[in-house]
């Protein structure tokens, strides 16, 4: 039998993002102790590459805003497949949220009468971004990581010992959730420097892992984003939804091709800046979607003069949410009006003074400058879509984050609902802390009514270490795992990407069956100490379950909707709206097992919430049966 | 630019030795460090340690010494070196080697932890934060600090000198000691502790944390220098020193 190294906490949090953090922070402040496992080092989080900001209405940069506007902005940018009560509690809550990171130690920049400055962003009706510059994901995540430093403190100074209440495990991955019957009893994972395996026991875990574009070949994500939580959740018989739902972000780097897919952020926009073909037009006042007609700008004067004064104008069409502008680029290069190397010209250096882009943008400004040899206060940038984010996730109660197995709680990127079909930007990041705290609670809450806490079997455990060191085995065909990654992350790319078919669909299942056959010989060289070959080994069970949530998903939904585009069903279908496609795992191979997808409805909206829209906007995406219950028809 | 075939050596190894490896590896045009690293993992060594996450310089995890010189791998083009070049790959030299290029960085961490968290007024309610641009402005340029820990790796004071690291927290550090003394509403008093606690004593300005930063942050002119002022201004300013001698804390 394998060594388990073996620790005990109230809550266990896997992942150490913004999701996680606020999580772990919210668990210690009602005294529970709590572990946070992640798979970098703490701070390194893919947090840290959100850029824009933090969307939450605050009203310091236009007083008319108030929480139902951001609640009806996030619906009508997931095209009203958002679970509501999470959508009202996000916008409930995210400026309490906000405030709270400055009572941590945040630093944001100012309005001129020193509260925190707002700015405009795709689909948000007014100035509503907290940020820093463009680098608000790092400022978010190490304000929760001092936080949680000096939570370390203050249990230093009563017990003696920095970790009596919060302890980071970093470079730590979790392969594996145990269950006593059907509740959660505790996670399973190993050391990335040792290799040594740890079992965390814990009536509680907080799944907290982010999202799954290391399946796709071009994407903004960092290596960490292998669909962990999300499987790991299936493999414990909780359920996905929205899995179909991928947010390709419309500008990514698209040259040198070593860079191509990092992001480059919609505060490039917000501050001003256009896209434009090779014919040098500004493409997007082509692109307005009937469903969005009369909000958004005609003329070029009119979103200029919008850019200058909110009020006075309608927004500009460069700041459509992201999955409209991301296929308008995808149609401009398709018409061949594209850029040199395959993407379109994103404009600011015509638009604001130098020493502005510099100081709103330095990040930017540096990025381009170093990895692409391009002066971005002089010359365009080439972007183009790259794969961003998941609106699908773990399906969870609003409240409490509480998924489908008694124990098991997820936020952020990972949990599933929030966002619809497509996320607004901004939308991310107030989504963190928001729903971190509430699973934080949701956690807690839990373990303190538990009468009895459940029991690691041993037998779990030794199925999962086997299963975890299969690749040090010999294999008749041996296979590379940094191939099979590669084959995987083409194939979803090109057969699931941002414009799909059914078709193509089913060759990527087929493709995905091949792969998960091939799974099973998947060999590597060296030991246990940091074995990166290993770890990715691992990592691809994770990332073929997943892929095929999100294809049998894409290939059901037979309708176009936000991050769900299928040529073959261009048009929106209102009787597809409620419909959630609902993901669940099991039997089948035990290395990959099988997913079934299964059509279901959701609660229909509260009608005091119908009413923050009016009629003739909901009729654009519910059927006639659906809306009885609007004020307008009922009074 | 074509593609080509370059020379690297990298060194791998763990903490009981190790050694300079050569590889052959091809090049692509735009194509950094960290790209090549992970080339040879897919085609040569599968299981070389690197320690990397977002390649786009905004998380500061692939730290290491590239000629000698500590750099990001994921921010350093291939087209800084010539084709002939051979491009040396070590680990950080200031930390322990765990595994090839992937070193032990807790000592950042222990350090971090030391430095007394931000302290804001008793009675200020969230939402009730006043601070102007030009106040927060300071504290703003430290905290664009993605902790690749290059400084910590490049100051003197610690790289050949293990035995300052427990009275050194290193330039990374005393940044934020520096970043919380001037936040506008932090209501503690740093300054003995920069001297007597973290050792702001045993920097001498030269510089190297400035330059191998990557995020460009001028850490000895705009943090430690600032720092040392403040410090000078309260232990030799003979009015603080003579209220210090009658009115003993």
């Amino acid at each position: 039998m394998v060594e388990v190294e073996r620790h005990e906490y109230d809550v266990v949090v896997i992942g150490a993002g913004g999701a996680g953090l606020r999580a772990v922070i919210e668990a210690r402040q009602r005294g529970l102790r709590v572990a946070v496992v992640t798979k970098s080092l703490f701070g390194k989080a893919h947090t840290v590459m959100a850029e824009g900001g933090c969307a939450a209405a605050m009203k310091n940069a236009n007083a008319k805003d108030t929480w139902q506007i951001h609640f009806a902005d996030t619906m009508r940018g997931g095209k009203f497949l958002n679970n509501w009560r999470m959508a009202e509690l996000h916008a409930q809550e995210a400026p309490d949220r906000v405030w709270e990171l400055e009572t941590y130690g945040a630093l944001f920049d100012r309005t001129k009468d020193g509260r925190i400055s707002q700015r405009n962003f795709g689909g948000h009706t007014y100035p509503r971004l907290a940020h820093v510059g463009d680098r608000t994901g790092l400022e978010i995540i190490r304000t929760m990581q001092q936080k949680i430093v000096s939570l370390q403190q203050e249990d230093n100074a009563e017990l003696g010992d920095y970790e009596a209440r919060i302890k980071v495990f970093h470079e730590c991955s979790i392969t594996e959730l145990v269950k006593d019957g059907d509740r959660i009893a505790g996670a399973l994972g190993y050391f990335r420097e040792t290799g040594k395996f740890v079992l965390f026991e814990a009536p509680a875990v907080v799944l907290a892992t982010g999202g799954i574009g290391k399946s796709f070949k071009v994407s903004s994500n960092s290596w960490e984003y292998t669909g962990d939580g999300h499987a790991l959740a299936l493999r414990a018989g909780a359920s996905l939804i929205n899995m179909e739902f991928i947010q390709f972000h419309p500008t990514g780097m698209v040259w040198p091709l070593s860079v191509k897919g990092i992001l480059v952020t919609e505060g490039v926009r917000g501050d001003g800046g256009v896209l434009k073909n090779s014919e040098g037009k500004r493409f997007m006042f082509d692109y307005i979607p009937s469903v969005f007609k009369g909000q958004y700008a005609e003329t070029e004067e009119e979103a200029d003069q919008w850019l200058k004064d909110n009020d006075s104008a309608r927004r500009t069409p460069d700041l459509l949410p992201r999955d409209e502008v991301a296929r308008a680029i995808n149609s401009e290069v398709k018409a061949g009006r594209g850029s040199p190397h395959g993407g379109v010209y994103l404009d600011i250096a015509s638009r604001i003074p130098v020493e502005e882009i510099k100081r709103r943008l330095p990040s930017m400004y540096h990025q381009f400058m170093e990895l692409a040899e391009v002066d971005i206060t002089k010359d365009e940038m080439e972007v183009g879509p790259t794969c961003h984010y998941v609106m699908g996730g773990i399906e969870v109660d609003p409240d409490t984050g509480a998924a489908t197995t008694p124990g098991l709680f997820a936020a952020g990127e990972c949990s599933g609902g929030m966002h619809g079909s497509n996320r607004l930007g901004g939308n991310s990041l107030s989504d963190l802390l928001v729903f971190g705290r509430r699973a934080g609670m949701g956690a807690s809450d839990y373990v303190v009514s538990l009468k009895e806490r459940p029991k690691v079997l041993e037998h779990a455990v030794d199925a999962a270490t086997t299963m975890a060191l299969s690749p040090f085995d010999e294999h008749p065909e041996p296979e590379n795992p940094y191939t099979l990654h590669a084959e995987l992350q083409q194939s979803m790319n090109d057969l699931v990407g941002i414009i799909r078919k059914e078709d193509e669909i089913q060759a990527a299942l087929d493709k995905l069956e091949e792969l998960k056959t091939r799974v099973h010989n998947v060999t590597v060289e060296g030991g246990r100490f940091f074995n990166p070959g290993w770890h990715l080994a691992i990592d691809m069970r994770n990332m073929l379950l997943v892929s095929e949530c999100v294809a049998k998903a894409a290939l059901q939904r037979t309708e176009s909707r936000g991050g769900h585009t299928r040529d073959d069903h261009p048009e929106m279908d209102a009787h597809w709206r409620n419909t959630l496609l609902v993901c669940r795992a099991g039997g089948g191979d035990p290395i990959v097992p099988d997913v079934t997808v299964t059509p279901e409805s959701q609660t229909q909206m509260r009608p005091d919430l119908l009413g923050c829209f009016e009629l003739s906007e909901l009729e654009k995406y519910y059927t006639d049966a659906e809306l009885t219950e609007h004020p307008e028809r009922s009074s | 630019m074509g593609a080509y075939q370059a020379s690297m050596r990298v060194w791998r190894g763990d903490d009981t030795g190790g050694g300079l490896q050569d590889y052959t590896v091809e090049v692509n045009e735009g194509e950094v460090v960290l790209d090549i690293i992970h080339r040879i993992q897919a085609t040569q060594a599968g299981d070389l340690a690197v320690r990397w996450n977002c390649k786009a310089g905004k998380c500061g995890s692939c730290s290491a010494e590239i000629n000698g010189r500590p750099r990001l791998l994921c921010m350093t083009r291939m087209s800084t070196f010539d084709e002939s070049e051979t491009v040396t790959i070590t680990p950080l030299r200031a930390f322990p080697v765990m595994r090839d290029l992937v070193t032990d960085v807790s000592f950042n961490y222990t350090k971090a932890r030391e430095v007394p968290s931000f302290t804001p007024p008793k009675d200020l309610q969230p939402g009730d934060y006043r601070m102007q641009q030009v106040d927060v402005e300071r504290s703003q340029e430290f905290r664009k600090c993605i902790e690749c820990f290059l400084c910590q790796n490049t100051c003197h004071v610690v790289r050949d000198h293990e035995e300052n690291k427990q009275a050194f927290a290193g330039p990374r550090y005393l940044m934020r000691v520096a970043e919380l003394d001037m936040h506008p509403l932090d209501v503690l008093d740093r300054k003995d502790m920069a001297q007597e606690e973290f050792g702001l004593g045993y920097c001498n300005i030269t510089k190297c944390c400035t330059e191998v930063c990557p995020e460009h942050i001028k850490i000895t002119d705009n943090a430690l220098i600032p720092m040392k002022e403040r410090v000078a201004d309260r232990k030799y300013d003979p009015v603080v020193w003579l209220g210090n001698k009658l009115f003993r804390r």
